[in-house]
């Protein structure tokens, strides 16, 4: 049999790219949502809400080019897995811009604070969670399998800094109750932010199942 | 019945010098529809011509190996090939109702060949092949109307009809929709998993669509060789072989 070109595969890498757009804004709410915080900056939190749009616009989108190229094409194998996966992720990645809007929220409530510190573990929390999201949607682009496994690897860590810096507060609530607010706010933000590292794992775990066919959710131990 | 109708075993098919079929084993369960894909010329169509011994009617056709059928080799010695073509049907491309008989004769003749002749007897079995075919609340007011007179999806209704009222074991499908409308074909997909009550159903199918709606179980053929054969729902998700990926995703052909 010879190679043939397919215009499917046109289709296909035309749904990827709508797919990175979006991943594009999600590392870029992120980002934003992050240095709103730390910088207590009321334009860097606004940046977010503009990027959840962005979000909720392409995530409709998706949704629609997904429903015409399984109308059209009828794909099956590893073209079928891909557009499920797409589906998939899609819902996640919408769900971070969700997420990234309730850190927002939050960030709002914590700015209003006199308090100036954030913990430091959420800087490093917050780098995790930015390497495993671009991590995340890089496997997705080239199917690499063992990036998808470090993506799993990393949210083990993810979930140490959420508890170490919940601990931390918790300590700070009871010896500090003329700040409640502020510290409840940077536990919400702290457990949204460790919610985005279950996408990620959410999104790498799908790209396992396109490349390899398996489907490793609620047992990814074993591919660890 | 539980357990394999039939069991292919070291199946090789000619043309002359022209090796058509190479080493292929297969087996097929009773009440189990089996598609076979792969792109033409991949010997899908002479593979399923030998389970009934039509292959080796062509001038200059032979093969060799073994296929049982109910535990009796149709290739052993002194066996018919006309009683085995009664035991494995066959329905074929293009509709072939025979020009000059009625709709009744075409389902009957069949019966009549095997030395039935008592008309109530006849009557009931070819009421019954109509129903079965999804064909008889159709046909039932114009059953002496020539059945080349009905339409193409009808035809071939009133084929698999004839192959049913003989009550074989296995009917073989060699692309019975490919000259159908989408209608036409939808009811004989509709039909063929309603018959795997009363039989085994072996289809070619360039229709990958169709093989992955019909068939519990879908075999890859390829330049003459079984590359892959196992659940048509595992087929068409994750292939075990590059080539049956490669074929079904239409990045070769």
């Amino acid at each position: 049999m010879l190679p043939m070109h397919r215009h499917v595969d046109t289709d296909l890498n035309d749904l990827k790219d709508l797919l990175l757009s979006m991943g594009g804004c999600v590392e870029k709410a992120i980002d934003e949502v992050h240095e709103g915080i730390t910088k207590k900056s009321e334009s860097h939190l606004a940046q977010v809400e503009k990027q959840e749009k962005l979000i909720n616009e392409l995530h409709t989108r998706v949704d629609e080019e997904c429903l015409k190229f399984l109308a059209m094409q009828a794909p099956v194998a590893s073209d079928l897995r891909l557009v499920l996966a797409v589906i998939k992720i899609n819902t996640d990645l919408e769900r971070m811009g969700d997420q990234t809007l309730n850190i927002c929220y939050n960030g709002r409530e914590f700015l209003r604070s006199t308090i100036e510190q954030v913990p430091k573990e959420l800087d490093s929390m917050k780098k995790e969670v930015r390497f495993m999201v671009k991590s995340a949607l890089d496997a997705f682009v080239r199917q690499d399998v063992e990036l998808c496994k470090k993506v799993l690897n990393h949210d083990d860590i993810v979930d140490r800094y959420r508890n170490q810096i919940v601990d931390q507060l918790k300590t700070k609530l009871k010896s500090d109750p003329n700040n409640t607010d502020a510290y409840l706010n940077l536990i919400m933000i702290a457990k949204n932010m460790e919610r985005l590292a279950d996408h990620a794992t959410n999104i790498a775990e799908d790209v396992i199942f396109v490349a390899t066919g398996t489907d490793i959710r609620h047992g990814h131990e074993q591919i660890k | 019945m539980d357990g394999e109708v039939l069991k292919v075993e070291k199946l090789n098919a000619y043309f002359n010098d022209f090796h058509a079929v190479k080493d292929v084993d297969l087996s097929v369960n009773y009440h189990e529809v089996v598609a076979l894909i792969g792109p033409s010329g991949c010997g899908k169509s002479t593979f399923i011509r030998c389970l009934n011994r039509l292959h080796e009617e062509v001038p200059g056709a032979r093969c060799t190996g073994n296929v049982w059928l109910d535990g009796q080799n149709i290739y052993g010695k002194g066996v018919d090939p006309v009683v085995v073509r009664r035991n494995v049907g066959m329905v074929f491309q293009k509709p072939n109702p025979f020009p000059g008989l009625s709709i009744f004769d075409n389902v009957a003749v069949g019966l009549r060949l095997a030395g039935v002749t008592k008309k109530s007897v006849l009557s009931e079995a070819v009421e019954e092949a109509l129903r079965k075919s999804a064909l008889w609340t159709e046909v039932k007011d114009k059953l002496k109307k020539p059945g080349t007179g009905l339409s193409g999806g009808q035809q071939q209704r009133l084929c698999i009809a004839r192959a049913l009222a003989v009550k074989p074991p296995v009917i073989l499908m060699d692309e019975p929709t490919s000259a159908l409308d989408p209608i036409s074909t939808a009811k004989i997909e509709e039909l063929i998993v309603e018959l795997k009550n009363d039989v085994t159903v072996v289809i070619v199918t360039h229709n990958m669509q169709q093989a992955s709606r019909i068939s519990g179980r879908t075999a890859f053929f390829l330049l003459g060789e079984l590359i892959e054969y196992g659940k048509t729902s595992k087929i068409f998700t994750k292939p075990q072989n590059l080539k049956t990926e490669q074929y079904i995703t239409g990045r070769f052909g």
